[in-house]
């Protein structure tokens, strides 16, 4: 029998594993922050321990960090206080660190594939949930807690218990004006936030090949809102296409080497999943979330579910308490709910692709006037790319905010939080109660979705505005 | 971290689904760089208004489950993201156990690296520990982790599972780090085997 992506990814990085145990898993690449860090080098510090590859970790700072102004000065005291102690945990264990005052920085899950550190076949973690999108190289990459990024500083390995492991299969051509953050959403909605505990996804099928890194990325990240720590799209020509020359990529002879090995990163044809679930591409609409978690999601020409229509009391009671949270009645139509906030950003999506697809929308069009919004680039490159394109012009024409790269309005932990009753359409990815902002109301959608909601105040079917 | 074999106490029900990490603790309150502290945030947006007045409905903020150790809440909790000061607030706040249908992936990890014992339960024995301590609140729970069960008062038992290295670590406090560095040997093999 064949083996899957995952197992072969997993098997390469198997260092040893005692009888009972979980494996001991060798990680290539390791991502920091700001805001997960610090008490993991506070556990090295009081144990006397040093890092044992400081060469394989790379830190950014995205996430307390104001999108604003650069100058510290202005900035909250807390926010300058992981920043700096991040800058002297760098220093102090000869990390790499892609600072503020750099051209690199960005969110860690934007700049880490730009660089090129993220490869097909590495594993890689993070402190962070969205690790997952480095899936979308062929690569097998999972958030972890503090304590584990403790654990890869001191030893670069991982105590890990084997997942299983799911297909998704999306087969067919989109639909004009569908996108892969509603492929994902869609995904959710059918399989539930929990449907994927315990597994690790591979995205299959003729949909998911058609589609470029930045989408493929867009899948993966998601990933996690599905339950999975994981999920992986096997490597092909567009992969290869993306890493090479980038600043970490192999180089020469290298180069060659690893894409022959890069090749065999699939799953073999007789490999068995645990679980497999197909979607026909073809059939799928633009999504919108109505709900307090990312399952609660329904094709924008849709409306809220019924609590009849729901399997079991605990779905209906969930609904219940989102829809008291969210303002919203059972059976409401998505479209026409007013929208007070758009925000274009995130892991999600804030790649150069989906601020091109989103500016492409607004071009020559102005937000409505109840409405803020704001487009904030996942990384400095990408500002830089969209500056030198011109896009920030036509999003500022527009109305939009044109920020500084970081995760911003996708987590509030930062300046910018969306105000107690406000409806935010949002190309982030979670529409947790509270989760942009204490009483803020999340509507999770694409990029083209959320510029359409800009121009219009409300929520509407973008492929009505597409020719 | 403290070794934990058997927990006898009262339990708070907490009667939602999907409880996610930024409803455990939110956003705003991961901008310290020590852990010291993190319960003052646990459930906060649940437990306060946002004039910071504790709201008196919520289960916390009622004086009936003051000084209980065992959480009882619906299915998937702990989804969401993978912060460990979510796990900081519950044992900082006085938890030592969670008894719930099923937990997120990441969360469930970052709790027994914390010492915070997780019982995953079937939803109907769930639904009847919820109904029972949301009647009686002073219940007293038993958790015993080298049974791995959890006994109610009229003696009903209900097995739960958990890996038996998971077992070995909580029973005897023990944490990764150690075992890990033991491997150094076969991480050097595996260093100069790697293509990487």
């Amino acid at each position: 029998m064949g083996k899957t992506l995952f197992e072969k990814v997993w098997d390469a990085h198997v260092v040893t594993q005692d009888p009972g145990a979980p494996a001991v898993l060798y990680i290539d690449a390791h991502l920091i922050h700001e805001v997960t860090s610090p008490q993991a080098f506070g556990m090295l510090r009081e144990r006397g321990l040093k890092a044992h590859r400081p060469e394989r970790t790379f830190a950014t700072m995205d996430h307390a960090i104001p999108t604003r102004s650069l100058d510290m000065a202005l900035w909250p005291s807390d926010a300058a206080t992981q920043v700096r102690t991040l800058r002297e945990n760098c220093e102090d264990f000869g990390i790499t660190l892609w600072d503020i005052e750099g051209d690199v920085q960005g969110i860690v899950h934007v700049v880490g594939p730009e660089m090129g550190v993220t490869q097909p076949g590495m594993t890689i973690v993070c402190g962070d949930s969205h690790t997952s999108t480095h899936g979308a190289f062929g690569a097998l990459a999972f958030g972890i807690g503090t304590s584990e990024v403790a654990h890869v500083l001191a030893t670069q390995c991982l105590l890990q218990h084997k997942p299983k492991t799911f297909a998704i299969n999306v087969e067919g051509e989109l639909g004009f004006g569908v996108t892969a953050k509603d492929v994902i959403l869609a995904i959710i909605a059918k399989n539930g936030a929990a449907g994927g505990t315990g597994y690790v996804f591979e995205y299959r099928g003729s949909a998911i090949r058609k589609m470029s890194m930045a989408n493929r990325m867009t899948i993966c990240n998601m990933s996690i809102e599905g339950g999975a720590r994981a999920g992986m799209i096997a490597p092909d020509e567009t992969t290869f296409e993306y890493i090479k020359g980038r600043p970490y990529a192999p180089k020469g002879e290298e180069w060659d080497r690893a894409v022959a090995y890069w090749r065999t990163l699939v799953s073999d044809a007789g490999a068995a999943f645990d679980r497999e679930l197909t979607l026909d591409g073809s059939k799928l609409e633009p999504m919108v979330t109505y709900g307090t978690n990312p399952g609660q999601g329904v094709p924008v020409t849709g409306c809220i579910p019924m609590p009849d229509e729901l399997d079991d009391a605990a779905q209906r009671r969930s609904l219940f308490s989102a829809l008291e949270y969210m303002g919203l009645k059972p059976g409401q139509p998505m479209e026409g709910q007013p929208v007070d906030i758009v925000f274009i950003g995130s892991c999600t999506n804030g790649r150069i692709e989906d601020l091109r697809e989103a500016a492409k929308l607004v071009q020559g069009k102005r937000v409505a006037d109840s409405v803020q919004a704001l487009v904030v680039p996942g990384s400095k490159a990408v500002k830089a790319q969209a500056e030198k394109e011109g896009l920030d012009r036509i999003f500022s024409e527009a109305g939009f905010e044109w920020r500084g790269a970081g995760c911003s309005m996708c987590l509030a932990m930062n300046e910018d939080k969306a105000g107690a009753g406000k409806y935010v359409a949002s190309t982030s990815n979670r529409n947790f109660q509270g989760r942009q902002g204490p009483g803020a109301r999340s509507l999770l959608m694409s990029p083209i979705m959320a510029a359409a909601a800009a121009v219009n105040g409300r929520v509407v079917d973008v492929r009505d505005m597409l020719n | 971290m403290e070794p934990i074999q058997k927990l006898t106490a009262r339990a708070v029900p907490l009667r939602a689904e999907n409880v996610d990490t930024d409803q455990i603790i939110p956003a705003r309150f991961l901008t310290a760089v020590t852990k010291e502290g993190m319960g003052d945030g646990l459930f906060y947006s649940w437990r306060y208004t946002r004039e910071g007045e504790p709201k008196p409905d919520f289960m916390l903020n009622d004086p009936a489950y003051a000084g209980a150790e065992i959480l009882i809440a619906g299915r998937n909790f702990g989804s969401g993201s993978s912060r460990e000061h979510a796990v900081w607030a519950l044992t900082d706040y006085g938890f030592r156990c969670v008894i719930t249908p099923g937990f997120a992936d990441i969360f469930y990890n970052n709790s027994l690296k914390n010492g915070l014992l997780l019982a995953p339960l079937p939803e109907d024995a769930v639904n009847m520990l919820l109904d029972l301590v949301e009647e009686d609140p002073t219940t007293v729970i038993e958790v015993d982790l080298e049974r791995q069960t959890v006994t109610l008062p009229d003696g009903q038992e209900h097995h739960f599972e958990i890996d038996p290295f998971r077992k070995m670590c909580l029973l005897q406090g023990v944490d990764d780090l150690g075992y890990l560095q033991s491997k150094a040997e076969a991480v050097a093999v595996h260093e100069a085997r790697s293509p990487y």
